[in-house]
Parts: C-alpha cells; sequence; structure tokens
C-alpha cells in the first residue's frame, strides 16, 4: 500500500497491527495480521463469516489478547487507547435489545461515560456534546423517544452519534448499511466523509460490496489474516475477492500478501 | 363493622393503625417496607438483564451458607454472600469445562446447593427454623436479623444507586461498556453480590422459595408501565414496597402465610399491569380486542 504521507499524529499511524495473531482455546482466528492505516480513511473490511473480522474489531477493542504480535492505535497500547476513548463501537442492530427503557438522549450520553466521573454524572460539556452529535444525525428532535420508537434506520444513527459524542479517532462499524433506510444511508455517507476529512478513521465491516466500493477509499481482504489492503481501486479487483472468498486454504499461503508498488 | 379478605374489622383506619400498637408488627413493616424496596430496585436489573433463572439459582444456593454461618455465629449475610457468588462461578466453571448446556447447569449446581443446605440443617444441632427459611417469618423476626438485615438493605441500595447509570449501560450494551474501559466484570460481581445479599434479606420476608419473585415481578410489572429506566425503578419499589406492606396487614388480619401474601398481592399487581398498562397493556391493544 502508498502510505499516506499527511501522516497527522507525530508520525503515528492511527491504527497499526504487526503480525496480529488471535487464537481462541487453541483454534486460531486471525495469525500474522499486519495493517497500517493512517489518519482520516474510510476502510472497509471484507471477508467471509469466520474470517476474522471480528476478531479484528475485538482486537482494537481490547476483548482479546492478541497470543503474538503488536496492535497499536495512535502510537499508543490498546489499553492506552482505551482510557483515551479513541475507539468507538456502532453495533448491529440486532445485538441490541430495542425494548430496552433508555431515551435516544440517554443512550447518545452513554457516550460520554468513559470521560464522566465514577456515578456519570454529566456536565455542561457533556450536555452540548451529545446535542451536537444528535445535530449532525439529525436525530435532535426525537431526542426523548425510547430506543425502540426508532426505525432501524433512525436507531443505527443514534448509535453513530454516541460514537460522535464520544469524540473516538477510531469508529468501528458492523454492518452499518443493513437495514437503513435511504435517507440514513445518505446521511451516513456524507458523515463517514466529513469524519475523514476531519482525520477520523471509519472501519466499516461488511458483507455488502458494492457498498464498500461506493463509499471505502481504502479495502482489507481478510480470511484469517490480512490477505491485501491498500486503495480500493487497486486492491478490489475480482482476482482479490475471488482470492478472499474463493476458499484458498489458509496454510498455502505464506503471510500476507500485500501490494506494495 | 366492615368486611375486607374475609376479616372483619371497624374501619379502614383501623386496618392499619390497630396493628402498629404490636412491636413485632412495627418491626415486621419496616424490615418489609426496606426489603421490598431492596428486591424492587434490584428486580429492574434482573428483569433487564434476563437473569431470572440466575436469581433463583442464587437465592436457592445460599440456604447452606445461611446454614453454616448460623452454626458459626457468623453473620448470615456472609454465608450467604460466600455461597450465592460461589454457586454462580461454579455454574460458570462447569458451563465452560464440559458440554451441558447452561441451564442444565444452573438447575443442577442451585438444587444441589439447596439440597446441600436441607440435609445440613437436619445434621447440625442448632436453633434454626427449617420453615423459617424457607417460607420466612416477618412476624417473627430477631432482633438480631432485622439488625442484619438493615445493614445489608442500606447497603444494597446505595450501591445499586451510585453505580445505576455504568449498571444500565452494562445490562443495555456491555460491549460499548467494555469499549470504553468500564470494567464489566466488576459490574457483573457487583450485581452478583448485590443478588446473593438480597436474596437472604429476602429470604427473611418471603423465605426462599418465593424470594425470586420479589426478584422479577417488581421489575416486570414496572416494565410493563414505562419505557424510562428511572421512573422503571421508582414504579417497581414501589410496587414492591405496597405489596410488602400491604402483605403482612393481610397476614395479620387473616392469619395466612405472610411470604404467600406478599408475592400474591405482587402477582395481582402485575397481572393489573398486564391487562391495563397504558401503552403495554393487552386490553390497549387494538388488534387483540378487535
Amino acid at each position: 500500500m502508498r502510505k499516506i504521507q499527511s501522516s497527522t499524529l507525530l508520525n503515528h499511524f492511527r491504527i497499526e497491527a504487526d503480525q496480529l495473531c488471535v487464537d481462541y482455546n487453541g483454534t486460531v482466528a486471525l495469525y500474522d495480521a499486519s495493517l497500517n492505516l493512517d489518519a482520516g480513511c474510510i476502510c472497509g473490511l471484507v471477508g467471509m463469516n469466520g474470517a476474522g473480522k471480528s476478531t479484528f474489531f475485538k482486537a482494537l477493542m481490547g476483548f482479546v489478547r492478541p497470543s503474538r504480535g503488536k496492535i497499536r492505535i495512535n502510537g499508543l497500547s490498546v489499553q492506552q487507547a482505551q482510557r483515551e476513548q479513541a475507539v468507538a463501537y456502532v453495533p448491529q442492530s440486532e445485538g441490541i435489545d430495542c425494548s430496552f427503557p433508555v431515551s435516544v438522549w440517554d443512550v447518545v450520553m452513554m457516550g460520554r461515560y468513559g470521560a464522566m466521573n465514577l456515578f456519570r454524572i454529566p456536565r455542561e460539556s457533556d450536555r452540548q456534546a451529545v446535542i451536537h452529535a444528535l445535530e449532525r444525525v439529525e436525530l435532535l428532535d426525537l431526542r426523548n423517544r425510547p430506543i425502540g420508537a426508532l426505525s432501524g434506520g433512525q436507531r443505527k444513527r443514534a448509535f453513530l452519534a454516541r460514537a460522535i459524542a464520544q469524540r473516538a479517532s477510531v469508529l468501528l462499524l458492523d454492518e452499518p448499511f443493513t437495514g437503513v433506510d435511504i435517507r440514513t444511508e445518505k446521511l451516513m455517507a456524507d458523515l463517514f466523509l466529513q469524519f475523514r476529512n476531519e482525520g477520523h478513521s471509519i472501519l466499516i465491516s461488511t458483507h455488502d460490496l458494492s457498498h464498500v466500493r461506493d463509499f471505502c477509499d481504502l479495502v482489507v481482504l481478510i480470511n484469517k489474516t490480512v490477505l491485501a489492503y491498500g486503495k480500493t481501486s487497486e486492491v478490489f479487483t475480482s482476482e482479490n475477492l475471488t482470492m478472499t472468498f474463493g476458499g484458498v486454504p489458509p496454510d498455502l499461503l505464506s503471510g500476507p500478501t500485500s501490494i506494495e508498488p | 363493622m366492615i368486611e375486607l379478605f374475609g376479616f372483619t374489622t371497624n374501619s379502614p383506619a383501623s386496618f392499619v393503625i390497630e396493628p402498629l400498637s404490636h412491636e413485632f408488627m412495627r418491626r415486621a413493616l419496616v424490615v418489609s417496607a426496606l426489603v421490598g424496596s431492596v428486591c424492587g430496585l434490584l428486580s429492574c436489573y434482573m428483569t433487564l438483564k434476563g437473569w431470572a433463572l440466575m436469581g433463583d439459582a442464587v437465592s436457592h444456593s445460599v440456604m447452606p451458607g445461611v446454614v453454616v454461618a448460623y452454626a458459626l455465629g457468623l453473620p448470615f449475610s456472609l454465608g450467604a454472600f460466600v455461597f450465592g457468588v460461589g454457586s454462580v462461578t461454579l455454574i460458570g466453571f462447569i458451563k465452560q469445562k464440559s458440554r451441558v448446556k447452561e441451564d442444565t447447569v444452573i438447575g443442577l449446581v442451585f438444587t444441589g446447593f439447596f439440597a446441600l443446605g436441607l440435609v445440613l440443617v437436619s445434621k447440625i444441632k442448632s436453633n434454626i427454623d427449617l420453615m423459617h427459611i424457607l417460607f420466612g417469618s416477618p412476624l417473627g423476626i430477631s432482633s438480631n436479623d432485622l439488625r442484619q438485615t438493615l445493614i445489608i438493605s442500606v447497603v444494597v441500595l446505595i450501591a445499586l444507586t451510585l453505580f445505576r447509570k455504568d449498571l444500565v449501560l452494562y445490562c443495555f450494551d456491555p460491549t460499548h461498556a467494555r469499549s470504553i474501559g468500564i470494567n464489566t466484570g466488576f459490574l457483573h460481581y457487583l450485581l452478583l453480590s448485590a443478588l446473593s445479599l438480597t436474596a437472604v434479606a429476602g429470604l427473611q420476608t418471603v423465605g426462599i422459595i418465593l424470594v425470586v419473585a420479589m426478584l422479577v415481578t417488581p421489575g416486570a410489572t414496572a416494565y410493563l408501565l414505562t419505557d424510562r429506566f428511572d421512573r422503571m425503578i421508582i414504579l417497581a419499589v414501589i410496587s414492591s414496597v405496597i405489596s410488602s406492606l400491604l402483605g403482612v396487614y393481610i397476614s395479620f388480619w387473616s392469619d395466612i402465610e405472610t411470604g404467600g401474601a406478599i408475592v400474591l398481592v405482587q402477582t395481582i399487581l402485575f397481572l393489573m399491569a398486564f391487562l391495563f398498562a397504558p401503552k403495554y397493556g393487552i386490553l390497549k391493544n387494538k388488534s387483540f380486542i378487535s
């Protein structure tokens, strides 16, 4: 991959994975995955079910400990990055109990918890951050609605607002385009561009290849390891996709085949 | 003379006031109200986290702990805490190390603990009244038990109130909680400890067998009445305290089992919410009527 030289953060990559290996009780989920992402990108993670996309997300959130290799966010360890609220996760709607008695406002305020004191008493700055985030996803009018009264697309925007309120530099999105209406899709696409220009790095895990082609400027192909990554125009080829989805056994691969010019 | 619940009293006022002249009734009402409020608060988390079965397991598992603590002259809360948290740890361990499904493991572990408690009661020479533990007896609570129950209730109330927001987040979206660095393991054990302690407090009023009702029903009732967590807590606590007090009064006047009376009132309140709740009651649902 060609490095984007305008790296803003003291020469640190936004995300840096170096020969990352993760296994669950002896079953390999990810091996020798290496990857450098700069600040300000929209990056699609493409791979089959069980290819290691969610394991990679978990490693970025500090939920799994790599058995080998390392992962750094803004030059910090995952734990330090977590303390700085650097990573926000936007869940798939299916993973959320929609009948839970919380309002849109409550959900977005949860993005601020990490920055609050132990008893999570919001200050004026937290309220301003929530209002600002709700404005950006056009949900301010619905802030008092229970989360269950929203449509699928609105709910997705609410969780996106939570990530905005958190002011994370890395956004992890799990299947963001499933079950959303046209308005939400357009709004999210615009927001992603704005986020990228503000220096956020957005990682999108999805099965939906057409959205990757349309929205992502970078793409990472995953099958138990990083098969290839780089500009969508260069990496997103039918040959590479066949490799990703076509059942090349992982043991035949000799590590990441990065497409370096 | 008017007739209430199959017994006679001079007026509704004397229904309430007359029992207050008895020391044991004043104690019973205080302890029931307090235990009711703690159970009401905790029941919101139990219903939202889907821990009803866990509540049943823990409340039964504290039994041997209570017996051992009594026999050794230790605070019963200590025994309950050790065995309550221990049972859940054991459930997790067996589930992880074997191919047996979780609900089977839960059923297996808590009945095992409960049986151990029954055996211990019959073997250890002490003045423990088995019926007292199984069915509760707020009308006959000792000063020592009263003091311990008060302390437990206050501690649990304070802990659950202080960590309210983190606990809600933990129940709602544990992934987000972890990703922003909140210690979800701590919250899990906080809730578990609160459950063990509340189970042993609830044991005083309704007994081990019915305590799970105290840990589930008020939350479920409140859940049908509101979409706001803070209001859900208030409604659950109110319905739980009302059922506890009313249960004690009914039990006094008509000489019926106190625990049974409390839980029956709770169940009736739930059924009323189920039928008549403004938004989620089935009678408000047009498709149900037509």
